[in-house]
């Protein structure tokens, strides 16, 4: 298994689409960071970069890569290799390169300029985005076995995540305004990874007074020491289950 | 060595297999017969495990091969079109697959065709620009290279030039006398006289026979394997 992982990180690092996504991360987080001399202000421009591109590329990268390899995956299942361990190792692989490419291209300048919990916070949301939509891609690659089909659904994906699902929760919001709706907040708040992702780093960055009463919430429930790792268990339970999903179908298709 | 038992698939409407059982013993060369889209590469598939049957089951070494997958590594196969990760050179492919099998037992690497297709000249040649007779010789090279008890060929001869025919020719027979299980297929029949010992031919899913080569010649009544089985296809 390890072999393979290997193979997939030393074929996408000569990749120059993921050299290019470090070298724009970079410049980025260096312009964001000497534009202000204070560094929180820096962190928050940097965050709304972290949430729109890094799953972004993660998820489009990843379901153009996984296609484009149809020929090693397709070489690889007539050998003596368990296909489970096939496709764990390509998620290692692409997971493992594009975390890397994270943590070049953002986490060092982060580690430079603002090394502090809500920087902390930061790098370690970017990580999690980007492993948790290279799993998202690997479900959507495994849906259907047509190359544009599957960039269309895992697009689709990230603009649900992104953009599509703060518009239902606000719809919510303004349907149900009669009704405390606070603690179903923090339930719907854990279906989406980027939305958990933005509350934990705002929770760091003392801005939380600005979300209002919900905030308060928030504050309460995940600047708890148990409500930031319940955060980070539900994180982990977003690569856990789509990884294991398309790893089971992946065991039963056709090739 | 491998046993089908009533294995069907079907691909969407279409009945891919129905039903086929067979029986492939030791130190035979098989041929699969039958017109295109008869289902003969679904049911080699099927052996590898890169399709899985919708019901029935097949064994290898008494294993059923849905629980195990260890026993590819007693196969080589030889793909119909061989696809390779396009930026990778010949060297690179041929390494990978030795670093990605090399925890087996099989030591004895079997360079052979390597040496008389050639290829040790090409070995800084990528993926992508080979010709499909050199994507052939590669793959041809792979299934030999792991001196594998079972030897899967799908269209081993097509793209191949006269003399590299006749080189894998010589390899396959070499191989059989070792006392290996060789699976053919192919369309060039005139080829397969020399080589095989029974035939399995196959139509629109179906199996229609299993028959040992001399059986065939003599309940058809001709000399030539092509001729034989344009009588079958005749009288259907």
């Amino acid at each position: 298994m390890k072999k393979i992982t290997k193979y997939v990180i030393a074929d996408i690092l000569r990749n120059k689409i993921v050299l290019a996504y470090t070298v724009f991360l970079w410049i980025i987080s260096f312009t964001v960071f000497n534009l202000e001399n204070n560094a929180t202000k820096g962190l928050l421009s940097l965050l709304n970069i972290v949430l729109i591109i890094v799953p972004l590329v993660s998820i489009v990268f990843a379901t153009i890569y996984v296609y484009n390899s149809s020929e090693f995956i397709e070489l690889l299942v007539s050998q003596p290799l368990q296909r489970k361990k096939i496709w764990i190792s390509l998620f290692a692989g692409l997971a493992g390169s594009l975390s890397l490419a994270y943590f070049v291209g953002a986490g060092i300048p982060i580690l430079i300029y603002a090394l502090s919990s809500t920087g902390l916070i930061m790098l370690l949301m970017g990580l999690f985005l980007s492993i948790i939509f290279v799993a998202i891609a690997m479900l959507a690659a495994v849906i259907t076995r047509d190359k544009a089909k599957g960039i269309g659904i895992s697009i689709l994906l990230w603009l649900y995540f992104s953009l599509l699902f703060d518009g239902l929760v606000l719809f919510i919001l303004f349907q149900f305004q009669d009704y405390p709706l606070e603690k179903p907040m923090l339930l719907l708040s854990g279906l989406n990874p980027i939305d958990l992702g933005r509350i934990l780093i705002l929770l760091k960055m003392d801005v939380s007074a600005l979300m209002g009463y919900t905030g308060a919430i928030f504050k309460d429930f995940f600047g708890t020491g148990i409500g930031f790792s319940i955060a980070l268990l539900v994180m982990l339970v977003w690569i856990f289950v789509p990884v294991w999903l398309s790893a089971r179908r992946f065991c039963r298709k056709d090739l | 060595m491998i046993f089908a038992t009533n294995v069907s698939k079907r691909f969407g409407k279409l009945n891919a297999l129905n039903n086929v059982s067979v029986n492939c013993v030791k130190s035979e060369c098989i041929a699969l017969i039958g017109p295109n889209g008869s289902g003969k590469t679904t049911l080699i598939k099927c052996i590898l495990g890169m399709v899985v049957p919708d019901s029935g089951f097949i064994t290898f070494n008494e294993k059923n091969i849905s629980h195990d997958w260890t026993y590819r590594k007693h196969i080589g196969y030889m793909p119909q079109i061989g696809r390779y990760p396009d930026n990778m050179t010949i060297g690179q492919v041929l390494k990978m697959m030795i670093d990605i099998r090399k925890d087996n037992q099989q030591t004895q690497l079997d360079e052979e065709l390597i040496q008389s297709f050639g290829l040790d000249g090409l070995m800084q040649k990528r993926m992508c620009t080979l010709s499909g007779g050199t994507r052939q010789k590669v793959s041809a090279s792979l299934a030999f290279l792991f001196n594998p008890d079972v030897l899967i060929l799908d269209e081993p001869t097509a793209g191949l030039d006269p003399v590299a025919s006749e080189i894998l020719k010589e390899k396959i027979l070499k191989e059989k006398q070792k006392g290996k299980l060789i699976l053919i297929t192919s369309h060039i029949l005139s080829e397969l006289d020399d080589l095989v010992t029974q035939i399995i031919y196959m139509q629109d899913g179906h199996l229609l026979f299993h028959k040992k080569l001399e059986d065939l010649k003599q309940s058809t009544g001709e000399e030539k394997l092509s001729k034989a089985i344009a009588n079958v296809m005749l009288k259907k």
